[in-house]
């Protein structure tokens, strides 16, 4: 019953439809455009352009992860690119096996970095990543796993607000400096890299590279809603209360810390798949994705989109990230200044973000 | 032989300069004349090394400790750190100042006078090569000279310098001079090194009173060569025969262990205190900001990086004056981050009080044109500040416990600056209206106090320590654009640790958290160290979210 008014909701909600139908587009044009248009026509796309489409949808997700929490329940995750790293290095770990004897030293079984450590087996952890169901339940299973110990160990004691930011902050940087060590088995300061397949396709092929864009159009719109589903459920507006007054949503007998945890674990798999569909894309996953200045651009993406309507937070994303592309290979030097200037005047003039600018129809009091 | 001339008591030595400068005016010629045909020898004896083998170079470093020329120490000193070459244009040998990190120009020192002589590039000079062997033997001549030198510390250096490789000669020597010394920590090292020879006589008794002497030491040598009397062979013998000897050996081993043990406690509690003053130095500007105002000043280190720059300008525009160029830098660091700081207060941070997150945002935005500004002006290289005479070397407090001088400046500057900090709050009006602002705005400003203005300098002034920091951290780590990403972590870290608005708590905070990590380190590593710590600290958050220290009564619940 529940479920299924808010997935009415969900539907009949213009913008929502928008953004659906738009990624549904992009999901559609831009393979057609890169397969089947001859690359001398002027609407051919390349494939690395369609690499960096699917780069950027990765990054909405994330951002759309951090908009759940931040724009509906007030829980500012400074720690994100933690689960997105980790659903990254869940997914390396899976292409890693797949190298098999193809990789410089031709181990069957270990990855090149373990040969040039010189280590013997491999380690218990990772057992079973040569299948890609484990793989792929470890791409939740840890982000989801991480997200419900820290989350309840804190929301349990009632860290909040800029606390809970610095610590999940803290907890990113820990985490870095960990898979930076050699010991640690991530391949240390190198990570993972030369990937060669992913489920028996070859990742440098076009095809490939169209089938994960489309991947990952799915997974964004799935995320898309359900994260509306939960939005617009009771739940979500109990969450909307946590977000504008936690002390009375507390007296009013909901438990609070329950539905945080809930919503953070969900966010840190979402963040998780992000980076899991993100790594076979980009070809690399190596410890600095966990560097706490990869949080903090996702929490600018929302804050550019606008908070608190997860359509704004992917536009957001793709946004910040076109500029990026577009200024560190244009002009390098401003790329800094214009972002810096970016974050300040958003956060000055824009509260609302982007999506703030677009005509406000007046909506019908729910009230 | 030299050194026998050498040995004088200070008394005599006294009477002998007296004596010398009468014999100077007398024969005010003669000197410079002998000078001239010592240096000439020194350079034709130098020439010579250019094309002798190992064997040969030692028989010419042998002639050299003999010619008597006052330069020799410096020259065989520079020949064993690898720092003689000659020049390829004229052979003339030539010292260099320094060759670390592989300079394209090398500054030249001369031979004779041990005056600067200009700079070449580094293709246009040879070095003259050492073997171990021959390092070894240079290390026994230098140590030599040291024996005889009118500086007692430098002579205690020798000592021990002497001890590291006892043969007949060196022992002949100590022996020697072991009446003449009169600095009793000279005297007592002299001692344990002719007791350290004295372990190998044939008469048990003198071994006893050896071993007897030995226990007062500390050096590791002298606790190897216990324990290695006291070991079992495997034929179930020892090195050792006499069972009384065995057994004071192995009392002095142990007493031996138990104070360097001590010594190394003490060692590592000094390093936790001095990385802990470097935490508490990074963290009270933001435990002002942030602390005291509710800002999330992502711009911190930023401002770090602009007092490291700082000092980076004025050791520049003063090169002649490094030692003082640190002292001025202080100040000047303080001004260019304070108002740089009161800047970013006035327009940006001032629209967003009372939302800490929003400041976080805009602050980052901040610290990116800051990074690039930087960049842009000194380019993305880092930059060297050189570390003034004062600061470098090491108090050597024993033979177990060394403490180098920039720590124990860091420890004092962290405590001075925290000093003047807590004055500044507690005895100044600023202080007043800074903490009148903090507890209660509304009653401030109906008591007169213009919070606005109050906001400008509280953010100025947490800027400006930062900045202060920048200085220190200037000597501890690469003066470049990245400096503040750095840190500013582990300062958030330190403030929440210690609790937010709570000077105090950061002082706390900042220490235990350097002490921890150092305790930690011999056991786990660095970096395993300093996750640990995070880890540890994101758990005691979970126990005290309000930190060490949380603050009390209403003012907290409004955070």
């Amino acid at each position: 019953m529940e479920l299924r008014r808010s997935w009415f909701l969900t539907m009949s909600d213009k913008r929502s439809t928008g953004f659906l139908v738009a990624l549904a587009l992009v999901a559609v044009l831009v393979p057609v455009l890169n397969r089947a248009v001859p690359s001398t026509s002027a609407l051919h796309l390349s494939t690395y352009a369609l690499t960096l489409i699917g780069k950027y949808m990765c990054y909405a997700m994330l951002a759309m992860a951090v908009d759940l929490i931040w724009g509906y329940c007030g829980i500012l995750s400074l720690g994100h690119a933690a689960f997105f790293s980790l659903g990254g290095y869940a997914m390396g770990m899976y292409l890693m096996r797949q190298i098999g004897p193809r990789g410089v030293y031709g181990d069957p079984i270990l990855p090149d970095f373990m040969v040039f450590l010189n280590w013997k087996e491999l380690p218990w952890f990772w057992y079973g990543f040569n299948h890609f169901v484990i793989a792929a339940a470890m791409m939740v299973l840890a982000p989801a796993l991480l997200a419900w110990v820290f989350g309840w160990l804190a929301f349990r004691s009632r860290v909040t607000g800029v606390y809970f930011s610095i610590i999940t902050q803290a907890l990113s940087y820990a985490l870095m400096l960990a898979f930076f060590r050699n010991d640690m088995g991530f391949g240390g300061n190198n990570g993972f890299t030369d990937f060669k397949e992913i489920l028996g396709f070859d990742l440098h092929a076009d095809s490939t590279r169209v089938g994960l864009l489309i991947a990952t159009s799915i997974a964004l719109a799935a995320s898309y809603v359900s994260c509306r589903a939960i939005v617009n459920s009771r739940a979500g507006r109990v969450l909307r209360a946590v977000r504008d007054a936690e002390s009375r949503t507390r007296f009013l007998g909901y438990p609070v810390e329950s539905f945080k945890l809930w919503v953070f674990v969900f966010s840190a798999v979402m963040a998780g798949v992000a980076g899991a569909l993100y790594v076979p894309q980009v070809g690399i996953i190596n410890p600095s994705e966990f560097a706490p200045i990869n949080s903090i651009e996702v929490v600018i993406w929302v804050a550019v989109g606008g908070r608190g309507t997860l359509y704004g937070a992917a536009a957001g994303a793709v946004l910040v990230n076109y500029a990026k592309t577009y200024f560190t290979g244009a002009l390098p030097e401003v790329w800094l200044y214009a972002l810096g200037a970016l974050f300040v005047l958003v956060t000055l003039f824009l509260p609302r973000g982007v999506v703030g600018l677009l005509p406000t129809r007046r909506q019908p009091s729910k009230e | 032989m030299l050194w026998s001339e050498l040995q004088v008591t200070p008394r005599l030595r006294k009477d002998v300069q007296w004596l010398l400068l009468l014999l100077f005016v007398l024969w005010g010629a003669r000197p410079v004349q002998a000078q001239t045909e010592q240096d000439a020898t020194l350079q034709s004896t130098l020439g010579e090394l250019r094309d002798a083998d190992f064997p040969g170079k030692e028989a010419i470093v042998e002639r050299l400790t003999k010619s008597g020329h006052p330069s020799t120490r410096a020259v065989l000193t520079a020949f064993f750190e690898d720092r003689l070459y000659y020049r390829n244009d004229n052979q003339t040998v030539m010292l260099v100042k320094s060759t670390e990190g592989d300079p394209a120009s090398l500054d030249l020192i001369d031979t004779r006078t041990l005056k600067e002589a200009g700079s070449i590039p580094a293709d246009q000079v040879t070095k003259i090569g050492t073997n171990n062997r021959l390092r070894r033997f240079l290390r026994t001549a230098i140590a030599q000279f040291g024996l005889s030198n009118p500086d007692a510390s430098i002579r205690l250096e020798a000592v021990r310098e002497v001890l590291r490789s006892l043969d007949e000669s060196n022992i002949a020597l100590l022996r020697e001079r072991v009446d003449v010394e009169t600095d009793p920590g000279v005297k007592k090292e002299i001692g344990i090194a002719l007791a350290l020879s004295e372990l190998d006589s044939a008469d048990s008794a003198v071994r006893l009173a050896a071993v007897a002497t030995l226990r007062e030491s500390l050096n590791n040598d002298v606790r190897n060569k216990l324990a290695s009397m006291i070991e079992k062979s495997p034929e179930g013998t020892y090195a050792e025969s006499d069972e009384s000897v065995r057994a004071a050996a192995a009392s002095a081993v142990k007493h031996i262990d138990q104070w360097r043990l001590f010594y190394s406690g003490i060692q590592t509690l000094f390093f936790g205190l001095s990385l802990g003053s470097v935490l508490v130095l990074i963290a009270i500007g933001l435990a002002i900001t942030f602390g005291v105002m509710g800002v999330i000043n992502m711009a911190h280190g930023e401002l770090m990086m602009l007092g490291a720059y700082t000092t980076y300008v004025v050791q520049q525009s003063m090169p002649n004056y490094v030692g003082i160029s640190i002292l001025v830098a202080i100040p000047a660091a303080f001004l260019v981050a304070a108002s740089t700081g009161v800047l970013i207060e006035r327009t940006i941070i001032r629209f967003l009080y009372g939302r800490p997150l929003e400041t976080l945002l805009a602050t980052f935005g901040v610290s990116l044109i800051l990074q690039q500004l930087v960049r842009s002006v000194f380019s993305a290289l880092n930059r060297e500040v050189k570390t003034p005479d004062w600061m470098s070397g090491t108090l050597q407090l024993n033979e177990a416990l060394a403490i180098t001088y920039n720590r124990l400046y860091i420890v004092l500057f962290t405590l001075i600056v925290f000093a003047i900090l807590l004055v500044v709050l507690k005895y100044t009006r600023m202080g007043l209206d800074i903490r009148a602002v903090a507890q209660n705005r509304a009653m401030s400003r109906a008591m007169g106090i213009r919070s606005e203005w109050v906001d400008a300098m509280t953010f100025g002034l947490g800027s400006g320590i930062a900045g202060v920091a920048g200085v220190a951290l200037s000597q501890l780590t690469n003066v470049g654009p990245n400096l503040g990403q750095s840190y500013i972590i582990d300062s958030f870290m330190v403030v929440v640790f210690g609790g937010v608005g709570n000077l105090w708590g950061s002082l706390v905070g900042g220490m235990s958290m350097g002490i921890v990590n150092k305790l930690l380190e011999p056991y786990s590593g660095a970096v395993l160290a300093k996750i640990l710590v995070l880890v540890a600290l994101i758990l005691f958050i979970q126990r005290r979210p309000r930190g060490l220290f949380p603050q009390t009564g209403r003012s907290s619940e409004n955070q």
